[in-house]
């Protein structure tokens, strides 16, 4: 990528990063995004200061509830949306704002993944036409053939194989699972350093759903592509991820390796989050759950003032609501939280 | 199941024998549900799984005798308290077996709550729906919606409420109240929790098992989820392509896979190996290779044969039929009736 100046609002990064800078692919400092609705009385504040690096390699699980802005962050990284303010930061280079002509090559090496693979494929292309549009828009590949070449190519990859007989088929013609190697393959033949998958299996089926998750697995660990993984699964990010980020209302409130944030949990909303979960295990028929989280969810546009979660949260002191809101705090081993009263708990 | 002993004494509630319900559509006979029998005691959750396209919510909507147009039962028995309702005319249907029998809570019910209707209003169409013709004492109803909107856990003005005022949640438990408020003896629940975040889905799953404990409910609940069913089913019917596949007590279902008193049919063993779990760290999740039949024309012999890994010649042309293993735990598998080291393995 080549180089760019740095905006000059740049935001400081918040001091809580002890990485090395060159295993960092992607950086978000501060990352705010404001909707304006009800001609403008009403502000909704869907990301409300989001920082955190992706390595590497690495994939890193963002996990919330419906309407904590995880999508809307996958969309400000793909650059669909622009931020009201802070910084997205790729390969050490600001890329918070760009001119229309490098977003497109930009997104040569941001690549998204959708939730719904039914809607997200043109229903009167052919597989292969799928698969060559991204060619044609970064003009690669100079005659027909040598992308056709491509496509067989990468559909070997997500095992669509042979290449030939799934080719001239309509999306209709596959099952979800199959639409989502080929929705995959799609963003593989651009050979991109980031993917950001947004809820890729939530619509696949429960037997397939394993073996789409293994293939991007596989994947990703061969072609050491950085792998974000949206969702509001902790059990498939359990299964799938190498760092989880818990995701509320807008902020991150805990970010740590898997085992770390699911086996100890340190924030209140992670820890319900984990209690919340049920599991194929007997024994447990017709026994209420203890849930230690009040309500739901509030709206984003009444963020409520000092830790955000305090209404919800059953170990809330006055303190809680009344001192501005808790930093993301390290305790250690790359595990971050962001609860003030977290040792009393 | 708490009351073991009581209940197996007791008469079923709901009686289901050879049920048939199949789909007459352009492209020929979809056997969506071919043949399945089964008792539902009082007080009891049997919980049916399976992949889309199973059959489960035809299932449940052939037991309210309501099939979706070009659907038909076609052959078999439903009785629900002593009355059977196979062969009754839409009006009897609607008068005397449908919400004062049995209700339904169908699959995303709470996102298609009239918009311009008030909660009061919508229930009491409900009402006003299965009692054609009578006198309606409007104070009585007042009373009863009070009653049943308290019980699901909202308070009473939510009845002056529109849908969109509402949260998820909340809607939720509205629609719950309006399956309850006739007071029928069984309650199919399809999906309830699905659409629905974590912490919403557990006080939703707490409300659920309180309404079976409080009004001694019988329900059907189903789901493709089997973490959930642990959580409500005190028997689980494995459905696959339209069939019984497997019918055992919570304790069997997720018991030692290998034993007699575990999982028996290969495809609940699969199903089960699938589902990713979050308290324990797993570094392979096991799929199931293709995908369920085509219901027009399935395969001879065992409908999961062809995707079955100890399918042999006498599975691929031979059906099995369902046969109790252990007392009251069902199988349709070959394999599980005739191989005896299968079981004790």
């Amino acid at each position: 990528m080549c180089a760019l100046k740095m905006s000059p609002a740049m935001p400081e990064r918040p001091g809580y990063f002890g990485y090395d800078d060159s295993n960092v692919i992607l950086e978000l400092r501060l990352l705010r995004k404001e909707f304006h609705v009800h001609r403008g009385r009403t502000i909704v504040k869907a990301v409300d200061g989001v920082s955190f690096q992706l390595h590497r390699g690495e994939i890193l699980g963002l996990v919330g509830e419906s309407g904590c802005g995880k999508t809307t962050t996958g969309k400000l990284i793909m650059k669909l949306i622009e931020p009201s303010s802070g910084a997205i930061i790729v390969d050490g280079e600001d890329r918070t704002r760009l001119p229309r002509e490098r977003e497109i090559e930009y997104r040569r090496h941001v690549q998204m993944i959708f939730q719904d693979p039914y809607a997200s494929m043109n229903p009167h292309f052919k597989v292969k036409d799928v698969l060559e549009e991204p060619l044609l828009i970064h003009k690669i590949g100079r005659t027909r053939s040598e992308r056709m070449d491509m496509v067989a190519e990468v559909m070997e990859k997500v095992k669509m194989s042979p290449a030939s007989e799934y080719m001239d088929r309509h999306p209709h013609m596959l099952s979800g699972g199959q639409r989502q190697r080929i929705a995959t393959a799609r963003t593989l033949i651009l050979k991109p350093q980031i993917i950001v998958a947004d809820e890729p299996v939530s619509m696949i089926d429960l037997s397939t759903r394993a073996e789409i998750l293994h293939l991007m697995k596989s994947i990703q660990r061969e072609m050491e592509l950085s792998f974000l993984y949206i969702t509001h699964d902790i059990s498939t990010a359990r299964f799938f991820t190498d760092r989880i980020a818990v995701m509320y209302l807008g902020r991150i409130v805990e970010i740590g390796s898997q085992d770390e944030v699911i086996d100890h949990p340190i924030h209140p909303y992670t820890k319900a989050l984990i209690a919340a979960v049920c599991e194929p295990v007997p024994g447990r028929v017709g026994i209420e759950r203890e849930l230690q989280v009040k309500g739901e969810i509030p709206s984003a546009a009444a963020i409520p003032a000092g830790c955000r979660f305090h209404p919800r949260c059953p170990f809330a002191a006055k303190e809680c609501a009344e001192l501005p809101e808790p930093e993301l705090e390290d305790i250690g081993g790359g595990h971050l939280h962001a609860c003030r009263r977290w040792k009393e708990i | 199941m708490s009351d073991n002993t009581a209940s197996s004494a007791a008469l079923p509630v709901l009686t289901v024998r050879d049920l048939k319900l199949h789909y007459f559509t352009s492209k020929g006979v979809v056997r969506a549900l071919d043949g399945l029998s089964f008792d539902l005691l009082p007080g009891e959750t049997i919980g049916l799984v399976g992949e889309s396209g199973c059959g489960k919510t035809t299932t449940g909507v052939a037991l309210l005798n309501m099939p979706s147009p070009p659907g038909r039962i076609v052959e078999g028995s439903i009785r629900i308290d002593g009355t059977e309702i196979v062969g009754l005319g839409d009006h009897e249907l609607r008068r005397k077996v449908r919400w004062s029998k049995i209700s339904m809570v169908f699959q995303g019910a709470m996102n298609c709550l009239t918009p311009v209707y008030t909660i009061r209003k919508l229930m009491r169409e409900t009402y006003a729906e299965h009692f054609v013709g009578e006198r309606i004492d409007a104070a009585a109803i007042e009373e009863l919606m009070r009653k049943y909107v308290t019980l699901v856990g909202l308070p009473e003005h939510v009845l002056g409420r529109y849908p969109h005022e509402l949260s998820g949640g909340m809607k939720q438990r509205v629609v719950i109240a309006m399956a309850l408020f006739l007071e029928p003896k069984v309650i199919v629940m399809d999906e309830p929790t699905t659409a629905l975040d974590v912490i919403v889905q557990a006080q939703i799953l707490n409300l659920i098992k309180r309404l079976k404990r409080e009004l001694k409910l019988s329900y059907i609940f189903i789901t493709h989820d089997l973490a959930t069913e642990a959580e409500v089913a005190d028997r689980i019917l494995v459905m696959y392509a339209g069939k019984m596949a497997e019918l055992g007590s919570n304790e069997e279902i997720f018991g030692p896979v290998g034993s007699r008193h575990g999982p028996l049919h290969p495809y609940t063993q699969k199903l089960l190996a699938s589902t990713p779990l979050l308290r324990k760290k797993v570094s392979e999740l096991a799929f199931i290779p293709g995908a369920p039949p085509d219901l027009i024309d399935p395969p001879a012999g065992c409908r999961f044969a062809p995707r079955c890994s100890f399918a042999k010649e006498k599975c691929r042309s031979v059906e099995p039929p369902v046969a109790e293993i252990e007392n009251r735990h069902m199988v349709a598998c070959w394999k599980a009736m005739e191989d005896p080291e299968y079981v004790r393995a």
